[in-house]
């Protein structure tokens, strides 16, 4: 399962770097999304994988997950979420002013 | 335990939310609301400060959970003092916005009250993923602040700006995942205490994951290949925005004095992460900066590129932190704040009389108060070049001092003199541009009505340089103290976990 989770996480954070390198705002957005997908998933793990255990320190039960990294995993969620909501708004708002979702739209040479 | 450590950050916070409520309110609610905030801020600041010149480290674990568990707030005096810089710049800066730009959207001062929480927020944490937060919250205010005003330019800048930022917010992530997978902690001094135990097989991943936050913090304060963004949203933001974003670039040097005198210099393994590459960099930040101020067409991008000569200048001594250097960058970090702010203020009074040609480098139309307006400027050019006798020259007096021994102290020296020059020139040639050739040839254009509001808080931020000229004495005693704090690091750790902390570490595959 180590293989399958560290592989996956390569692929987004290679696939997301790549889309954010695009010149299309809707690329960029996605790239951001992707990357913002792979990095939560490594804080997940970054408490070790643990199957079927609860979070809690039960008495009696010897093995628990970790719940810390959880917590943060929530934080870095909800932080991202609405950090790409509000991207989706400026490209919006830019592509509307420009009529183009190029980067560098309407850049001045000056 | 004292509550008011809180203030600083729940004050803004409840004046952010009542403005919010009252959006459908007349915009003299919001002002007042916002107006009443900042200038209590102020007050709470120089209670904390004193609290924190006793030499006395304040510890507020929140919800009582004691540290390394639960998350804590820290004042000592390096952060005493970045709140009081925070609150005082805040004032002239509010004052100035009241005058007008902040008509131009419905959300300005909720969005500078939330400014003020993020900045307060991670000047007082002792945590690092809570400083993860406070970074987010004073960047999501920043990205609706840059925005606000509207016009495309405004929103390609912001597009850029805010793009870096969530990239850099995502390597902040990761390396903070990497903390936590190898170190098992968290809190700022708890990892101090950890790092010299790494076994010797994580060690390579812990200078990983501390070289990764040194690249966010490096994007924060624009240090050279992450600088570019700068200018671009620093140039395309309202002026009053545009005079509260000069503290942002300091909130990530403040960042990595932190974790460079609390943490890195905890162990061997990480203590020479800064060797050799930063003087480097930071002397290539202020070649750029430099050329930036000369090449540049608008008079507050020329402004926006002095805030990245002050990054390379203040970390150009930063690769060996000791009591001198820290000092010197403390020092400066007071001084370079409140001059460019002040400049980014003086750039909009002189773009508001020239009509449609705004704050562009050409010959225009005579500006009226041209003795006073002339005066502002002579200060501030005098200050932000480093000439004496204002703060700019001690300032870098102070850093130069500061690495004369070390190896780095030729080419220091050179490039931080060198600056000066052609900072100081370029400041002579706009001067002339601006001032001494105006077209007499064309009618004057119908000057807005001046606003004495705005000449006020101009006047308290230009002024600022002369005061701190004056009294360079204890604030450069109270930075070799807070300094002092910062290198010695045994007292900071001790207040936050308490004297030789017992705390039970479960073995982790």
């Amino acid at each position: 399962m180590e293989l399958i989770l560290s592989l996956g996480i390569g692929l987004l954070t290679a696939t997301g770097i790549y889309l954010i390198l695009r010149e299309r705002t809707f690329s960029v957005l996605l790239g951001i999304t992707l990357l913002s997908y792979a990095t939560n998933l490594f804080i997940f793990v970054s408490g070790r994988l643990t199957i079927g255990a609860p979070p809690l320190l039960v008495p009696g039960q010897m093995d628990h997950t970790d719940a810390i990294p959880q917590a943060l995993v929530l934080t870095a969620i909800v932080i991202s979420f609405g950090m790409t909501a509000y991207v989706v708004a400026l490209a919006l708002k830019a592509k509307g002013e420009s009529g183009t979702d190029h980067v560098d739209a309407g850049e001045q040479r000056r | 335990m004292s509550h008011v450590i809180l203030v600083p950050i729940l004050l803004p916070l409840f004046a952010a939310i009542l403005c919010i409520a009252g959006h459908k309110r007349s915009i003299a609610y919001r002002r007042a609301v916002s107006l009443v905030s900042t200038l209590l801020l102020p007050a709470f600041a120089v209670m904390l400060l004193a609290s924190a010149a006793r030499d006395e480290i304040t510890v507020y674990a929140m919800g009582n959970w004691p540290a390394p568990f639960g998350i804590v707030l820290v004042l000592d005096r390096l952060s005493a003092a970045m709140l009081m810089l925070t609150a005082l710049l805040a004032v002239p800066v509010l004052l100035y916005a009241i005058a007008g730009a902040d008509e131009k959207g419905r959300g300005f001062h909720a969005l500078f009250q939330l400014q003020l929480v993020g900045l307060n927020g991670a000047f007082l944490t002792g945590d690092i993923f809570n400083l993860f937060v406070f970074f987010e919250v004073l960047l999501a205010a920043s990205y609706g602040l840059l925005a606000h005003g509207g016009g495309l330019l405004r929103a390609r800048a912001s597009l850029v700006y805010v793009i870096m930022n969530l990239a850099g917010s995502t390597l902040f992530l990761i390396a903070l995942a990497l903390i936590y997978g190898t170190l098992g902690t968290l809190n700022i001094a708890d990892l101090a205490v950890v790092v010299p135990q790494v076994a010797l097989s994580d060690q390579a991943l812990v200078r990983t994951a501390f070289a990764l936050l040194i690249v966010v913090f490096a994007l924060k304060s624009a240090l050279l290949p992450l600088s570019f963004w700068l200018p671009l949203s620093y140039g395309a933001a309202v002026a009053p925005v545009a005079a509260l974003f000069a503290i942002l670039t300091k909130v990530g040097i403040y960042a990595l004095l932190r974790v460079a005198g609390i943490i890195f210099s905890a162990a061997d393994f990480t203590v020479n992460l800064f060797e050799p590459w930063l003087v480097p960099i930071a002397i290539a930040t202020i070649a750029l900066g430099t050329a930036g101020v000369l090449a540049a067409a608008r008079l507050t991008v020329v402004v926006a590129y002095l805030v990245v000569v002050s990054t390379g200048t203040m970390l150009s001594v930063a690769s060996h932190l000791d009591i001198n250097s820290a000092t010197a960058i403390i020092y400066y970090m007071v001084h370079s704040t409140l001059v460019t702010a002040g400049f980014f203020l003086l750039a909009d009074t002189i773009a508001r009389q020239r009509g449609e040609l705004e704050d562009r480098l050409q010959r225009g139309p005579r500006v009226k108060n041209l003795a006073q307006i002339g005066a502002a400027f002579l200060v501030l050019a005098v200050a932000v070049s480093g000439m004496p006798p204002l703060s700019g020259f001690l300032g870098k007096f102070m850093l130069m001092h500061s690495v004369q021994s070390s190896r780095w102290a030729v080419g220091v020296w050179t490039t931080l003199l060198v600056s000066s020059l052609i900072v100081g020139l370029a400041m002579a040639r706009h001067v002339s541009v601006l001032f001494w050739e105006p077209k007499v040839d064309e009618p004057p254009p119908a000057y807005p009505p001046s606003s004495k509001l705005r000449a006020f808080a101009l006047i308290l931020l230009v002024a600022a340089s002369p005061v701190l000229t004056l009294v360079t004495g204890s604030v450069s005693a109270y930075a070799r103290a807070a300094a002092d704090q910062l290198i010695t690091r045994q007292l900071y750790i001790e207040a936050v976990l308490g004297i030789s902390p017992q705390i039970f570490r479960e073995r982790r595959p």
